[in-house]
């Protein structure tokens, strides 16, 4: 399946099973788009006709396009599916924990998926030996992975921060004795920051990521304390003086956008003026009926966002004040084996989410949902059911991505997206698949933009 | 005239070979996923 679409100036055509990635002119742009019938003469005179060329160098397009497609990297034929079935039966090893150190919060922000950090259940914090025994499970469980991650999660892990400190020490004490690499990361709102945090974080932690939703009065209006009170004066200072300290390590700035801004781009505006230059802005996760959910009115509104993102991007790079927006951070190259594509982000297989009391859930967001609880840093998983459902959750699961050009970008998306739009890991979250599209054309013609001026 | 130019990506068939150690960060997208082996 090849995808055609214009962004940023360029033309771009997609081949998306291959993963190659063509800039094009109009006229190659015509031909892709009826390569069914370009042996047709009267559809090769239409388009010389539409685009003031000779029927000759139409004809000569349409040979590079043949010889693109001989070599399989045009129309090429989806071959992937026995590897589906060979994933969906493979033994699979932990290489990656969310520790829920804290099951409560300082902030008390409407839109929080974890209902004020508690995820629906009682105010907890993690003590060190079940986060000491959830870290020997996923040392125990591991097989040979060599990198292991572990996240600091809430709630706010600052509300527990002396066991993520001897967690980080007793993990690091670890690492030589059983052959493994912990990496560590950290999500916080930033409320208890301070000099002895930052320091640690730059010794320890290869990524923070710090919640701020972007203008003071969008922030304010869901980010506050429970007596009401916003958190952008307490912590914008804070993230300016972790951010300076930060150097050139991993971090980001994780904004939440909802049905209240669906115009975006002026947070990011926001918080390149503050002086932040890694950034992410993701949209809410919550029931439909919500007063603050995304509705169709703010589609466009919201894939407009992302262009204009784009072209931001772009400007600002060209005057050397680069910035970066994590979803356009492709490398096309470099990027991901086509076992990762289609398998995903692991959610239920590779990657569990551990609660306070030890449990196991399939990712952060599935925590407090009965039926997936999957057992517990003890007994280990014995809900095997449940992560079978899993591992037959990818990029070739659902009718609908049949015909998706992206589905190999985004591996059938995010299940727990899906549970809550649909109830069903497999079912489909049209909307979020609409934003994704919108968002990786933008993704590949900023990559473009650059590659062909690295090119010239 | 160059009315096409394929820009340098990763060829998903090869790596069917060099794919698949699990070594990469775990994602929550799978896009912007490095990958060590990519180049061998």
């Amino acid at each position: 399946m090849v995808h055609t679409f214009t962004c940023c100036g360029v033309n771009i055509a997609v081949d998306s099973v291959s993963g190659s990635v063509h800039v094009v002119d109009e006229v190659a742009l015509d031909v892709i788009n009826n390569f069914e019938n370009i042996a047709d003469k009267g559809v090769v005179q239409a388009i010389a006709l539409r685009h003031g060329v000779t029927i000759e160098d139409v004809s000569d397009c349409a040979a590079d396009v043949k010889e693109l497609a001989a070599r399989g990297m045009l129309f090429c034929r989806d071959t992937f599916r026995p590897d589906v079935e060979k994933l969906a039966k493979r033994d699979t090893v932990v290489k990656a924990l969310c520790l829920h150190v804290a099951h409560t919060c300082n902030l008390d922000c409407d839109y929080c998926f974890a209902a004020q950090g508690k995820y629906h259940g009682e105010r907890a914090l993690m003590s060190f030996e079940v986060g000491k025994r959830a870290l020997d499970f996923l040392v125990e469980n591991s097989g040979s992975r060599h990198n292991l991650e572990v996240d600091f999660f809430g709630g706010e892990p600052l509300m527990n921060w002396q066991v993520v400190k001897q967690l980080v020490a007793y993990a690091r004490s670890i690492e030589p004795a059983c052959g493994k690499n912990f990496r560590f990361t950290l999500t916080t709102n930033g409320m208890l920051l301070n000099d002895e945090v930052i320091d640690f974080c730059n010794r320890e932690m290869h990524n923070v990521v710090l919640s701020l939703d972007g203008r003071k009065q969008i922030n304010d209006h869901f980010r506050k304390t429970a007596a009401g009170v916003g958190s952008f004066d307490v912590i914008v200072p804070k993230f300016q003086k972790f951010v300076a300290a930060r150097g050139d390590r991993e971090y980001y700035v994780r904004g939440t956008f909802t049905h209240r801004n669906p115009d975006f781009m002026q947070d990011i505006l926001a918080m390149l003026e503050l002086g932040f230059d890694k950034l992410s802005m993701e949209p809410v996760v919550c029931p439909p009926d919500s007063p603050y959910a995304l509705t169709e009115e703010d589609k466009p509104i919201i894939c407009r966002q992302y262009k204009l993102l784009a072209e931001e991007l772009i400007r600002r790079a060209e005057q050397g004040r680069p910035f970066t927006f994590y979803h356009y951070m492709l490398d096309l190259a470099h990027g991901p084996c086509i076992y990762k594509r289609i398998s995903g982000c692991g959610s239920g297989t590779e990657y569990l989410a551990v609660t306070p009391a030890g449990e196991l859930y399939p990712c952060h967001q599935f925590v407090g949902e009965k039926g997936y609880l999957l057992g517990d840093v003890w007994k280990g998983v014995t809900n095997t059911a449940v992560t079978e459902k899993f591992k037959r959750c990818n990029a070739y699961s659902r009718k609908e991505c049949e015909t998706c050009w992206a589905r190999l970008y985004c591996s059938g998306g995010c299940a727990a997206n899906s549970f809550h739009a649909t109830g069903d890991v497999n079912g489909v979250y049209a909307y979020g698949c609409d934003l994704f599209r919108s968002r990786m054309e933008c993704a590949l013609a900023v990559n473009a933009v650059s590659a062909l001026k690295e090119q010239k | 005239m160059k009315r096409i130019i394929t820009l340098n990506t990763r060829d998903l068939e090869a790596s069917k070979q060099n794919g698949g150690c699990g070594e990469c960060q775990t994602s929550c997208g799978v896009a912007n996923q490095k990958c060590e082996n990519a180049n061998k």
